[in-house]
């Protein structure tokens, strides 16, 4: 295991760096260098005072002097100053990532604890009609834009059912608040994770119950739900975690479309109002972060993976 | 941090895309008739081919056959019911919704058939150059992939817009780049697959050339995963789109994509929520269309389920 360990942490190094080098390079892309970002369309200037602010800003080096440059800031937890309001950018990020997280976390348990049970049901009476329709509903899950299943869901509560939607309430003042704040949010980012989920499930479990071991379990006498609990569910879960880890992406940047729809103070949202303000030191903060989070997340689950199947870290 | 994963695990993640190519892919050229009459009979292949075909044919003959004129504002007729002379109702400025529901097909369609056109294109390349070849190649390649892959793809593809800004064009890049890493994953997997089999062998010991090698043997046998990938990353695509609109990322106001239509709509959604209800419904039939389709050819294609 520790093998293993040290051999996944040195291959997330150039991961990492790839990341910081594809976010710096990003804003390279805007016609335009940073100081006339900075001072905007507004501000006359000579270009020798240009070259000054050039050197200020330390944008006059070459790339790469400039990418070792942003390396150091970023490793000393400088992610820049917005553009707009003049402040740091990470405290801002780091205030508004709870909810953003909270979100993605809420998505996902509903997902799992929605998609393990039909999964399983629907591969245990395979071609019934519980299947078929589990299914369907699989097919659905997967093709509804969550950003129009969100809208429905505001549309059906607020005007039928009269349900208020409520503020985001910090899980520190009341985490009941939270969870009623988030729970819709939480069902619109769900949704599809439930229906990849319950698939998978299916098919994992489907093939699992085709293997030579379950019929030598079943030859030897032994119960349907033994069969089940012992031999054939923990073979099928396992490679179920890797999937719940891959789509943590999904539900991070889902987050920007759900904050939108349901006006939840998140990353996800001041990244968008951070576009279209053209604040571009908060742009790649965000993009930033959240990247790091899905590569982290990913970095446990693959870890959790192996040390929960050994075939994996002995191979 | 998909990409370092042992093989057995990257086969195995991701969307049901990536539930893993056929080891041995099935010959496609031989026996039409077989395969259109198991097409057939699977079911839900040819439903989906039959919402994708229609779609494509209300894409073509929109401008022809819209009742109205989608751009004509007509105030007395703003925010009117679906019934009557507006089948699905007027948006605030008493445009007709049917009408540009139909319009809005053309722009998701095309973005999705360029980006997915693009990402196959250089994705397949790039992995089947990488599983053929090995070496530096593959491990410069394949880190690449990682790297995008390590970015929520909805992410990328809203910071790649922020930074280019909005344009069909830019659309495509977005979109192109963001899928292609599934298409060198599934390529380089097939190819590595097909290396080291005999036939190869016996290929090159007959003297034939690499890219002849790939030509005649490795891409028939990469060709089955590929087509069901193509079909799942037409869904997903039309998906990105649409949420890129939706934010305001996308197509612009006032050329309709379903998107644009729902963000539009949702200002009025208590009052008028067949604005926000149609283009969605729109969005999720098309997407339907491509799953099915990509789900029934992989069963068919795919060896082991058979």
């Amino acid at each position: 295991m520790q093998r293993y360990l040290a051999a996944r942490l040195l291959a997330f190094v150039p991961v990492l760096l790839g990341i910081l080098a594809v976010v710096f390079l990003l804003i390279r892309l805007i016609p335009g260098d940073a100081v006339q970002l900075f001072l905007g369309t507004q501000v006359e200037m000579t270009p020798q005072q240009m070259a000054e602010l050039r050197r200020f800003f330390g944008v006059d080096k070459p790339i790469y002097a400039q990418f070792i440059d942003y390396l150091g800031r970023i490793l000393r937890g400088d992610f820049g100053v917005s553009l707009r309001t003049s402040r740091p950018v990470l405290p801002d990020i780091l205030q508004r990532l709870p909810l953003s997280f909270q979100l993605a976390s809420f998505a996902l348990i509903i997902a799992t604890v929605l998609a393990i049970p039909l999964g399983i049901a629907s591969a245990v009476r395979r071609n019934s009609a519980f299947d078929v329709a589990a299914r369907i509903g699989g097919l659905l899950g997967l093709s509804i834009p969550n950003f129009w299943l969100g809208a429905m869901l505001i549309l059906v509560f607020s005007r039928y059912l009269h349900v208020s939607l409520g503020q985001y309430v910090p899980v520190t003042q009341n985490p009941l608040g939270t969870l009623q704040s988030l729970y819709l949010p939480a069902v619109a980012l769900g949704a599809a994770i439930a229906a990849i989920l319950m698939r998978y499930v299916r098919s994992s479990l489907l093939e699992v119950l085709g293997q030579e071991y379950i019929r030598t379990a079943r030859g030897k006498g032994l119960q349907g739900t033994v069969v089940m609990l012992r031999h054939a569910l923990p073979n099928a879960l396992i490679p179920v975690i890797t999937v719940l880890g891959f789509q943590m992406g999904y539900l991070l940047g889902g987050t920007v479309i759900i904050e939108e729809i349901f006006a939840l103070p998140g990353m996800g949202r001041l990244v968008l109002q951070a576009i279209f303000q053209r604040d571009y030191p908060v742009v790649q903060g965000v993009v930033l972060v959240i990247a790091l989070l899905f590569v982290m997340t990913n970095l446990v689950v693959d870890l959790l993976y192996a040390w929960v199947d050994p075939r994996i870290r002995y191979a | 941090m998909p990409g370092s994963t042992p093989a057995s695990a990257t086969l195995k993640r991701g969307a049901p895309a990536a539930e893993g190519p056929p080891s041995e892919g099935p010959r496609l050229a031989t026996g039409w008739r077989w395969w259109v009459r198991r097409f057939v009979r699977n079911r839900v292949a040819p439903i989906g081919l039959v919402i994708i075909a229609a779609s494509m044919l209300i894409a073509v003959v929109a401008p022809v056959v819209v009742p109205h004129d989608i751009r004509r504002m007509n105030p007395q007729d703003a925010l009117v019911a679906p019934g009557g002379k507006y089948l699905f109702g007027t948006d605030e400025f008493g445009r007709d919704v049917f009408s540009r529901v139909l319009m809005g097909s053309r722009v998701s369609l095309i973005v999705a058939v360029l980006s997915v056109t693009a990402a196959l294109g250089l994705g397949t390349t790039l992995g089947l150059m990488a599983g053929f070849y090995g070496g530096w190649w593959d491990g410069v390649s394949m880190r690449a992939m990682d790297i995008i892959f390590a970015f929520p793809a909805i992410l990328l593809a809203i910071a790649i817009m922020a930074v280019l800004g909005t344009s069909l064009l830019n659309l495509v890049i977005a979109i192109g780049i963001v899928y292609t890493p599934q298409f060198a994953r599934v390529a380089r997997a097939a190819a590595l697959s097909v290396r080291s089999l005999e036939f190869v062998d016996a290929a090159r010991a007959l003297g034939l050339g690499n890219l002849r090698i790939i030509h005649r043997h490795v891409i028939p046998n990469v060709l089955a995963p590929i087509i069901v990938q193509v079909s799942l990353s037409l869904s997903l695509a039309i998906l990105s789109e649409s949420a890129l609109s939706f934010l305001g990322l996308g197509t612009q106001p006032p050329t309709p994509s379903w998107g644009n239509m729902l963000s539009e709509g949702r200002q009025f959604l208590e009052l008028a929520p067949w604005n926000a209800v149609f283009p969605g419904i729109a969005i999720m039939l098309v997407v339907l269309g491509f799953n099915l389709l990509g789900d029934g050819l992989r069963d068919l294609l795919d060896p082991r389920l058979r």
